[in-house]
């Protein structure tokens, strides 16, 4: 089948303003768009730019705003949408070309919540694991899927507005250590995402959770962050 | 002119190798990583099934016996002395990544729990052992995050983005690096008394991989081109369940929790092939088994070309939430749902044995004599130490990384705080500056995309499952001419930023290298062993071949061999029947 993809374009080094081109390809239905985008950049013009690596789903390279809505181009298949299909580059985050955006303000956002265990180092000894029921493991099963892909972050209308507002994923990674019964860190994370630049800028708009490809409930994920650093119940 | 940057040691890759190597440097000098792609988009993260080491959390197990099934799966190719070294080391490496938080899955105690993987046994091949550490089928995304997560809280510096394009080599010792920054396209030059490549595997050169796109071999191309050699690069692993057409790998703890193989009669054919352990048979064995079922006309579907991978008669609820992810692929992709079918399967191009050749402190080796180039050292797939041997065990991949990933770290440090920094000259960077000025004037006649997929096509055909001296000629003489093909191909994209057109042109360059030396390896070796299949040489021939391959190429472009004897120890080559 013949497949129209409407894709937003930009150089910085020629143009000022981004614009769509419209390309024609022929695809299955199975395809993924990631495939297509392929095809325009090995067929038809090899300048387009966009990151991806694994294609399928687990890397996190290619979040783009697929017909309006956020998702990896690796994750949707031709099947599933409408044409023409309109391709944009994510939200939110510094425009570089093409489909590829910068991704340092995402990860600063990140690193900010301390997303790494945080132990008091006299709890275990040096020669065996430290002891985890089942039940502890899977309080935080959820959030440990997150792939960093910034789906979430850049389909969140407030960070649309307010950029210094850690954003989705960033609690995600929180809410990650702060669940896990190894870690002592979780008072000086509530403190970071009680600051207002946190996890109360949140509307529960739920974006996030829709455009989550790994699953991800996103938006519950921040609503107990939320009633941990009320509640101090983690 | 190109930026300059001087460091005491220098990373190249930011998989678990490379961050585990990171780790370890950055706390005695001051390190760098320096990576094609951000650090969790690296295909560490797509490992699923698990990392072996003998807890004996669940079962009875111990290191030596996983040293012997390594050296056994490996069709005792295997340097015996790093198994040894691996199989010990697997057992802290596993409780280290326990404590920086990796969320293994745990047992009713609430221990690490571990289950069954390909060719790991109790007691030398008794029966199947649960030795496989594991979160879910995420257990690569796991070790990449914890990674990544004690590298911000360690520090680390990072150089994201940046595309390595050679190795600074003075005087035999190393120098440095030469990288392209892909968001600004300046090259820059970065000084260093030691390097470590940790750059992935090559598996883009097959038309069905389970490798990302940007696995392309680019660590041991540059190797290659110095006229260092690479080590046993015949050996490439195909993995039996990846997505019909697609590659997409199905991990083989779909079979450790039940998983059965069938073909068009339903049956469960690994009984013929492997009676004692069936469908946990060492991958090599599992996708011939599958090639001689699909070309004897046993395969699935309208084409007979296809296995199946039976989850119905497993547990629903181990299904779920102990193989979420390749459900979901199933799912997806297929749109086959395996609670209630059979999903299409076929091998699908995994792993490279071989790549570039180290010692057990990760230092490469400049000659098959075993000399080493000082300063240089080597990690993770791209590296060939060799614990794998002829063929890889499943979850041996994430062990080598995290273990040889820390070695590699450790000794380059300890190398950088010892000796000075290398003198360098001041333009060292203008051969590569001169290719990249050829490579992007002028016009081409030439497709980098049609050169790239008609490659894939030859070796998936000629050199993949099943090997002949003929099929491999063939192979090569399509090589020469897609390489001369490649010389007329140019980047018609001038810009400076996110040229990706242009990455992809010199990522091809690498693949075609990759290829060449592997055909030709592959060529020579008129046996059969592990993953290199001779249908014209079916017998492992150990009176010959019990030696590792080292190919040259010199600056003439013309191809060498030498060849290195494997390291023995506790196992005597033995007939490999499971």
């Amino acid at each position: 089948m013949q497949v129209e993809l409407r894709v937003l374009r930009f150089n910085p080094e020629t143009d000022k303003e981004p614009h769509f081109e419209d390309y024609t390809v022929e695809a299955d239905p199975m395809d993924r768009l990631l495939d297509l985008l392929h095809q325009v950049k090995w067929h038809h013009d090899g300048s387009l730019a966009l990151r991806r690596s694994c294609a399928h789903g687990i890397c996190g390279s290619d979040a783009m705003v697929i017909n309006g809505v956020n998702a990896l181009a690796c994750k949707v298949l031709v099947k599933d949408l409408k044409q023409p299909i309109t391709v944009e580059p994510i939200r939110g985050l510094p425009l570089v070309k093409d489909l590829v955006v910068d991704m340092e303000p995402f990860f600063a956002g990140y690193r900010a919540v301390k997303p790494w265990l945080i132990t008091d180092e006299r709890d275990h000894g040096p020669d065996r694991e430290r002891i985890q029921s089942p039940q502890e493991r899977e309080r935080f099963d959820d959030t440990t899927k997150c792939i960093l892909c910034a789906a979430c972050t850049t389909s969140c209308p407030i960070f649309w507005s307010d950029q210094e507002y850690v954003g989705p994923a960033a609690i995600v990674n929180a809410h990650r250590f702060i669940f896990d019964s190894r870690d002592a860190g979780a008072g000086e994370r509530l403190e970071i995402l009680s600051s207002k630049n946190g996890a109360f800028k949140c509307r529960t708009a739920f974006n996030c959770t829709t455009a989550c490809p790994r699953g991800i409930k996103v938006t519950k994920a921040i609503q107990e962050v939320k009633q941990a650093a009320l509640y101090q119940n983690f | 002119m190109p930026r300059v940057h001087v460091y005491d040691a220098v990373i190249v890759g930011a998989g678990g190798a490379g961050l585990r190597a990171a780790l370890e440097s950055s706390k005695r000098c001051k390190t760098a990583v320096v990576s094609k792609l951000y650090p969790t988009r690296s295909h560490t993260g797509a490992a699923q099934g698990g990392m072996c080491a003998a807890l004996a959390n669940v079962e009875d197990d111990s290191w030596e016996w996983h040293a012997f099934d390594t050296v056994k799966g490996g069709d005792f190719l295997v340097d015996q002395d790093a198994a040894d070294i691996m199989c010990k080391e697997a057992v802290d490496s596993v409780l280290e990544l326990e404590r920086m938080g990796l969320p293994f899955n745990r047992t009713p105690e609430g221990r690490i729990d571990q289950r069954r993987f390909g060719g790991h046994t109790r007691n030398h091949g008794e029966a199947a052992v649960k030795r496989a550490c594991y979160a879910a089928d995420r257990t690569g995304h796991m070790i990449l995050q914890t990674l990544f997560q004690q590298c911000n809280k360690q520090g680390v510096e990072f150089y994201n983005e940046f595309f390595v394009l050679d190795l600074i080599v003075v005087d035999g010792i190393c120098g440095g690096i030469i990288a392209y920054e892909i968001a600004t396209g300046e090259l820059h030059v970065f000084r260093a008394k030691s390097v470590l490549f940790a750059t992935g595997g090559f598996g883009k050169m097959f038309k069905i991989t389970s490798n990302a796109h940007t696995l392309t071999g680019d660590g041991p191309g540059v190797v290659y081109r110095k006229g260092l050699p690479l080590e046993d690069m015949e050996f490439f692993q195909f993995h039996p369940t990846g997505l019909y057409r697609l590659g997409i790998l199905l991990s083989e703890a779909a079979r450790g929790e039940g998983g059965i193989l069938r073909n068009s009669d339903g049956e469960r054919f690994m009984e013929r092939y492997a009676p004692t352990i069936k469908d946990l048979a060492p991958r090599d064995m599992v996708s011939r088994a599958e090639f001689f079922e699909i070309k004897e006309g046993r395969g699935c579907g309208p084409n007979q070309d296809y296995i199946l991978l039976d989850l119905t008669d497993v547990d629903p609820e181990v299904v779920e939430k102990k193989l979420p992810d390749i459900t979901e692929f199933a799912r997806t992709y297929l749109d086959v749902d395996p609670l209630e079918e059979g999903v299409p399967i076929t091998p699908t191009a995994h792993y490279a044995m071989g790549g570039i050749p180290t010692n057990v402190q990760a230092e490469v080796l400049r000659n098959h004599a075993g000399d080493i180039v000082p300063g240089f050292y080597a990690a993770g797939e791209c590296a060939c130490v060799s614990v794998h041997g002829a063929n890889r065990l499943g979850t041996n991949s994430l062990l080598d990384i995290v273990v040889f990933g820390r070695r590699g770290g450790l000794y380059m440090s300890e190398y950088a705080v010892d000796n000075e920094l290398p003198d360098v000259p001041n333009d060292v960077h203008q051969a590569t500056e001169q290719w990249l000025g050829a490579i992007t004037g002028g016009d081409g006649t030439e497709s980098t995309a049609a050169i790239r997929s008609e490659l894939q096509e030859e070796m998936w055909d000629k050199a993949s499952v099943v090997r002949t001296e003929e099929s491999l000629s063939g192979a090569l003489n399509t090589i020469d001419r897609l390489r001369a093909r490649y010389a007329n191909a140019r980047v018609k994209d001038p810009s400076k930023v996110f040229n990706t057109e242009l990455i992809e042109h010199v990522e091809l360059g690498y693949l075609l290298d990759m290829a060449e030396a592997l055909v030709i390896s592959a060529r020579a070796r008129t046996e059969s062993r592990g993953g290199h299949y001779r249908e014209d040489h079916q017998m492992r021939e150990d009176d010959h071949w019990m030696k590792h391959t080292f190919i040259y190429k010199t600056p003439e472009g013309e191809t060498k061999l030498g060849y290195k004897g494997v390291t023995l120890g506790r196992y005597e080559p033995v007939e490999r029947k499971y």
